[in-house]
């Protein structure tokens, strides 16, 4: 990297346009954070798939209130997106209730179902929908610049989708910090938290909420990918190096901040789409904090062989 | 009021029964020992008592009453390879949790809880292990945790599933000596165990089982030779035959 690409990549987004910078970036980390801290519970929980599971089942909730509706109103799709969400998970609770059916493969077996219902929709009223796919999937994060800044008492804010972002952000963080007894204990032992009397179902059931709550609103402002991706890398790289929860939890915050912002700077080096450039830089990031790891451990084992 | 009764219970898995028709109510203070043959239902018995396998017929009361009235004073400890041992907790949060289901919603741990669990570290003589994470802990170490946690709910009735399962001499030590405390002060206290030939010396009373109940009662009436020969049928091993034995010469 020649320093004209250097200066042009990484000083002139905040030298020139930091206004627009800082709300990228900021977008970036508050997804990141919403799913990563959500992201943890599913790990310790098992049940990352969950993600995975409801972003893809929301399509054929989207369809349907399009079709009901005829319109693309942003709250139309929240609710059908909301409906979908709920479908899935009474589905998964009653067929692992019901049938001898593991977790995963409960998960497995709906949001494919799900999503072929959604395809057969979509190609059966072709003609009436005009619901672009690709910005389902992939989501564009630079929408958010032409999205028109909320004029609230004489004051020019940021979009509705970034602050709506902040709102779900701080609604994770408090619900997770206030169940932290909770959820932490039915994740550990599920069956010793029930005899021990704590809410197990009630916990289960306000993760599942917030969690579709989440993913709906993150969605429609970044696309499934990044928020499959970020429901599990920030959790995931925290868990690798960190031994206590409070610990994985402020780890995932930092290593969502970092995702975000090397993002935003490779996106802005090789042209492509922010979510896809976290995405990737996530993946990166994963691989040199284990890398990290391993040499550490090493070091350690050379010591203790040593003395 | 019975700590513990169980009436008529029945438990199935998958329309196979296995547990018929237990009847039992527990006398307050009691240090009971549950003995049976592998696969006798012994496990499932506790886990049906504390609402975790759904049963087909009958009741259970404690203090009385049903389970979620009194959960408060009810600790049960299962058995240690339940959980995932990874998990990024260390030893002090561990025992913490059994304080949780004392605070209720929204309510954080204060300085009492730590203190009690800190003195159930202590009891169980790991005190000094409080900042260790799980997964560094040995078996016997980890027997210790669970003990720990189950003493941090301050309850009056304790179900142990096998707390002597892979454990040292020391530890086993240990949790005697626990049980026995805990008799003294007056708790009901009921232990899924398998070794025979400890049962006379740990047990005031004991509860023979093998899918139905075979006998109930103080040790020294139920646990005999005819008993025991029908718990264990043709399988009786070396061991316990060692414990016939014994059981004999302490008739005649
Ligand atoms: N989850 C389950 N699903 C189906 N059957 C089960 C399940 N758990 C236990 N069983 C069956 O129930 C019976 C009693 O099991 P349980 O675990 O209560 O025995 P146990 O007396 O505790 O045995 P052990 O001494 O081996 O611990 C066994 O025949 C077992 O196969
Ligand atoms: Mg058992």
């Amino acid at each position: 990297m020649n320093s004209e690409v250097f200066i042009e990549v990484f000083r002139d987004p905040w030298l020139l346009e930091w206004r627009s910078s800082l709300l990228l970036v900021s977008m970036g980390w508050l997804v990141a954070i919403a799913c990563g801290w959500l992201g943890v519970m599913l790990l310790l929980r098992r049940i990352a798939m969950m993600g995975d599971t409801l972003s893809h089942s929301l399509l054929p909730g989207l369809v349907i209130a399009f079709l009901i509706t005829g319109s693309r109103a942003t709250w139309v799709m929240w609710i059908g997106a909301l409906v979908a969400a709920g479908v899935t998970i009474v589905l998964i609770e009653l067929i692992q209730r019901y049938s001898r059916i593991k977790a995963d493969a409960a998960m497995g077996v709906v949001f494919s179902f799900m999503f072929a219902l959604g395809v057969i929709l979509i190609t059966l009223f072709s003609r009436q929908i005009d619901l672009d796919a690709d910005c389902v999937l992939y989501g564009e994060l630079l929408y958010l610049m032409v999205e028109p800044g909320v004029h609230w008492m004489g004051v020019t804010l940021p979009p509705a989708a970034w602050l709506r972002m902040v709102v779900i952000a701080a609604l994770v963080i408090v619900f997770i910090l206030s169940l932290y007894k909770e959820l932490l204990a039915s994740a550990f032992d599920n069956d010793w938290a029930g005899s021990a009397g704590l809410p197990n179902r009630f916990t289960h059931h306000t993760l599942m909420a917030i969690l579709s709550l989440t993913i709906v609103s993150a969605f429609e402002a970044v696309g499934a990918i990044l928020v499959v991706a970020m429901l599990v890398f920030p959790g995931a790289t925290a868990l690798l190096h960190c031994r206590r929860l409070p610990l994985v939890l402020a780890a995932t915050s930092f290593h969502s901040l970092v995702i975000s912002l090397a993002g935003f700077h490779l996106s802005i080096w090789l042209n492509v789409s922010m979510a896809a450039a976290m995405a990737t830089v996530a993946m990166l990031w994963m691989i040199s904090i284990w890398s990290g790891q391993k040499i550490k451990s090493k070091k350690k084992d050379n010591l203790t062989c040593a003395t | 009021m019975s700590p513990l009764e169980f009436h008529d219970l029945t438990v199935s898995y998958r329309q196979k029964p296995v547990l018929y028709g237990i009847d039992a109510c527990f006398p307050t203070g009691a240090l009971v020992g549950i003995v049976g043959p592998n696969g006798a239902g012994k496990s499932t018995l506790l886990k049906a008592g504390m609402g975790l396998v759904p049963m087909s017929s009958g009741w259970v009361r404690f203090f009385g009453e049903p389970l979620a009235k009194v959960v408060r004073r009810v600790g049960y400890v299962p058995q240690r390879n339940a959980v995932d041992w990874d998990f990024p907790v260390n030893v002090r949060d561990v025992v913490m949790m059994g304080r949780y289901g004392r605070l209720g919603l929204f309510r954080r741990p204060g300085k009492l809880d730590r203190r009690i669990v800190e003195d159930s570290m202590e009891r169980m003589g790991i005190g000094n292990l409080g900042s260790r994470q799980i997964s560094e802990l040995s078996g016997g170490q980890q027997q210790r945790v669970f003990l720990a946690r189950g003493l941090a709910q301050q309850a009056d009735l304790y179900l142990l599933d096998e707390p002597f399962a892979g454990v040292d001499a020391a530890t086993e030590e240990a949790i005697v000596v626990l049980l026995r405390e805990l008799k003294q002060q007056g708790r009901t206290v009921v232990v899924v165990h398998h070794d025979l030939g400890t049962v006379e010396r740990y047990y005031d009373h004991v509860l023979l089982l093998n899918m139905r109940l075979i006998g109930f009662g103080p040790t020294q009436e139920v646990f005999n030779v005819e008993n025991l020969r029908q718990a264990y049928g043709g399988q009786l091993n070396v061991l316990s035959r060692l414990a016939l034995q014994r059981a004999r010469t302490t008739e005649g």
